[in-house]
């Protein structure tokens, strides 16, 4: 049978989990706007809390943008800037640093949230499975290098990349078509990944929707009026 | 020239006796739910002493205020916005729950479960946070009451700092030099606030209407740079709902024309409520006076006379109700502060232009009881005899500089001084008053309003104008009044797909009975 389980989890469940995603972070912005927030624990206890917490951050924020725009770059569109061989080698060499990174800063992070009794016992079952979720997904990442780094020809990550601008043009039989022979590691990355998406709107990964980049372009005083 | 209104405080510190009421009362209403068991939005602090969080005034550590640039404009302390943005991740100017104190709760339910046995079963404590046995109570929100405490410790209040020496601080340490007083503290609702300007959300707002500063708790995120914007550090971060909270003003209350509950129930009726009329256009210029000694004078300055014709006409120009300027004219608080200059702002310095002022106490004369005499300045003591010294009320009322707080002192001594000679002896002492530059018919009123204090006198609130706010107020038939922002369905499960739990379930604080051991 032609639709298999492949194409199920990577023609079709990438939709579900989006489709989840936007409507749900819809709902609970409309609806449940109080829920929406960071979570931070930092108040209950402060001690190491700047070094783990800016490692994990900064680490994440650019493996997303890593993977956001190695992904979705269309091949004819980077090769004026830099070969597909060599950008393997950069997404590898950055990615394994930030990476590294991250994993510093979310193992602190873990630990903290599993072993400090104030912060345990304030943690909902979501704070600390999106930890787990994000550890697994990292290592799995991290993994991968390894498996890359037997073949340095940027063919696999072309795949990968087909498979990621193919969902997003909507064509999922392609999708599915193109990540059916790249190593079981790689598959397991993407699907963690798929599914970080679809948990995204009931955990506090929203947080990073709201990013306040428009705190740059703004007054510093707010005043509010009743007069409509 | 933008005339706005606020509705602001004066707190007599001559007359708190620092029982706490105000406190108690505001806790009860506002703050007695989980996540907001450590936070006070009112509290009342015995001085000299460090306070409530740990050393609050210390703004090198907390980061709290504006500060001068070279320029001569102002920014947060804290930082520039590209500052504050990276301090997002990990805020390392914020108080740590140990600085206020970790909540905790007794195991009654212990005294009436246990066993029996040899001895009085005894109530532990437990963390409210983490729900564990604490050994041993560290700190809590009061906890150098009526000087509590080592000197050693508590004489690291900054107001002993600026203008005092090494061998000076000491001597107050001194069982026969030490002196006392209270001071209660809640959010100032700053005419030029830090928190709104440090909320990367902009979460965080003034109300033009009344001057009251809200944290929109839809729009928070709880990025938590308020809690370090703020030099008095009156904002609270929740840790259960992970977003941060202030006093209100008793904001439902004031737009009722009703006091706020810790004004409402203060025993003692030091707290006096009216409106202000200020000129938004100049509080950014007021704020950013080269001199820190300035402040004062200059945000008095922004204050304006409404009585003035003109000042009237611009009002009304600008939207302020008629109801709203008539309080104004009768405000208690212009005429604490302004009129007889008597109310001082808290730490000028911060640079925030705060709201709720305080009358600097009066204490026991000092040289009378080293020399048996004492020191007199024509009718009235000297202040200079005075217990508490002016420096330190100075470094805390006005940037350290001695006049204002002279004069205030003075003007208290003075009418008390008329009054007793005019009450007990049947003398008009009027030289007394001619001194500190007072009149019979102001001495009067400020008698009136000081020693009889009537709740009429005290508050002067205009109710809010709520037809404002709505275009029809037919729609508002049939509505379904408050809600949190869901309409008027709030579904009928308990279980909240997002993971908080229902906005109109209230949780009180269960913990304690439910210990195990």
């Amino acid at each position: 049978m032609n639709f298999s389980l492949n194409t199920f989890l990577f023609g079709l469940y990438p939709y579900i989990a989006l489709v989840v995603c936007v409507v749900a972070c819809f709902i609970r912005f409309d609806r449940e706007q109080y829920t929406w927030k960071a979570g931070s624990s930092q108040l209950l206890r402060t001690k190491n809390m700047v070094l783990a917490s800016n490692l994990f951050h900064i680490g994440i924020i650019f493996i997303l943008f890593g993977h956001i725009v190695g992904l979705l770059t269309p091949e004819s569109l980077y090769h004026y800037v830099i070969s597909t061989p060599n950008k393997q080698l950069l997404a590898m060499i950055s990615g394994g640093f930030f990476g590294l990174l991250c994993l510093v800063g979310l193992i602190m992070l873990l630990h903290r949230r599993l072993t400090d009794p104030r912060v345990r016992a304030s943690s909902s079952f979501s704070d600390i499975a999106v930890l787990v979720l994000l550890l697994i997904q990292l290592l799995l990442g991290l993994m991968t290098i390894f498996i890359s780094a037997e073949h340095l020809d940027g063919s696999v990550m072309l795949l990968l990349a087909n498979w990621a601008q193919s969902i997003v043009t909507f064509q999922p039989m392609q999708a599915a078509a193109s990540i059916a022979n790249v190593h079981i590691l790689y598959k397991l990355h993407v699907f963690f990944g798929i599914s970080i998406i679809l948990v995204f709107p009931f955990t506090r990964l929203v947080h990073m929707i709201s990013a306040p980049v428009w705190y740059l372009g703004r007054n510093y005083q707010i005043v509010r009026q009743k007069r409509t | 020239m933008k005339i706005r209104s606020q509705v602001g405080m004066v707190l007599n510190l001559d007359k708190c006796i620092g029982c706490h009421t105000c406190s108690i009362t505001c806790k009860n209403v506002w703050s007695s739910r989980e996540g907001m068991e450590y936070a006070w939005f009112n509290n009342v602090e015995s001085k000299p002493g460090v306070g409530y969080p740990n050393n609050w005034e210390d703004q090198d550590k907390w980061k709290g205020g504006w500060e001068l640039k070279k320029n001569g404009s102002i920014k947060p302390k804290i930082g520039g916005k590209l500052k504050v943005l990276s301090k997002i991740f990990a805020n390392p100017d914020m108080p740590q729950i140990d600085d206020y104190y970790e909540p905790f709760d007794f195991d009654y339910q212990h005294l009436h479960t246990a066993p029996e046995g040899k001895h009085q079963p005894t109530a532990r404590p437990r963390s409210l946070v983490s729900g564990k046995r604490m050994k041993k109570i560290e700190t809590g929100p009061n906890w150098e009451e009526i000087l509590g405490g080592e000197y050693e410790k508590r004489s690291a209040d900054k107001n002993l700092q600026n203008k005092f020496e090494a061998v000076e601080k000491q001597m107050y340490g001194e069982y026969e030099n030490t002196f006392m007083m209270y001071l209660p503290r809640l959010c100032e609702h700053c005419l030029n606030p830090t928190c709104v300007a440090s909320c990367p959300s902009g979460a965080i707002y003034k109300r033009e209407e009344d001057g009251i500063v809200l944290i929109d708790q839809d729009k928070c995120r709880g990025w938590r740079m308020c809690v370090s914007g703020c030099p008095y550090k009156k904002i609270y971060f929740n840790w259960k709902s992970g977003k941060s909270e202030k006093c209100i003003f008793c904001y439902p209350r004031i737009e009722a024309g009703q006091p706020t509950v810790c004004s409402e129930t203060c025993v003692g009726r030091i707290r006096y409520l009216g409106v202000l009329l200020y000129d938004a256009d100049r509080i950014e210029e007021v704020a950013s006076s080269p001199k820190e000694t300035d402040l004062y004078e200059n945000q008095l300055s922004v204050f304006l006379d409404p009585n003035d014709p003109k000042v009237i006409a611009q009002a009304r120009k600008d939207g302020v109700p008629d109801s709203v300027i008539e309080s104004a004219q009768q405000s208690p608080v212009y005429k604490l502060a302004v009129d007889w200059k008597l109310a001082l702002p808290l730490h000028p310095e911060y640079r925030t232009l705060p709201m709720v002022w305080y009358v600097p106490p009066l204490s026991p004369i000092q040289g009378a009881a080293d020399s048996g005499a004492i020191g007199m300045s024509g009718v009235i003591p000297d202040v200079d005899s005075l217990r508490i010294p002016i420096q330190y009320l100075a470094n805390m009322l006005t940037a350290g500089d001695e006049v204002p707080v002279r004069l205030a002192l003075k003007r208290l001594l003075a009418m008390r001084a008329y009054k007793r000679s005019e009450l007990v002896e049947g003398v008009d002492e009027y030289a007394v008053l001619e001194e500190v530059g007072l009149s019979r018919e102001q001495v009067e009123e400020m008698y009136r309003y000081l020693a009889i204090a009537n709740y009429e006198d005290r508050f002067v609130i205009p109710t809010a104008h709520r037809e404002q706010a709505l275009k029809y107020a037919q729609d508002e038939a049939n509505g379904c009044g408050f809600t949190f922002g869901n309409g008027c369905s709030d579904g009928n499960s308990d279980v909240n797909m997002f993971g908080g739990k229902k906005a109109n379930r209230k949780d009180v604080i269960s913990s304690v009975q439910i210990w195990e051991d």
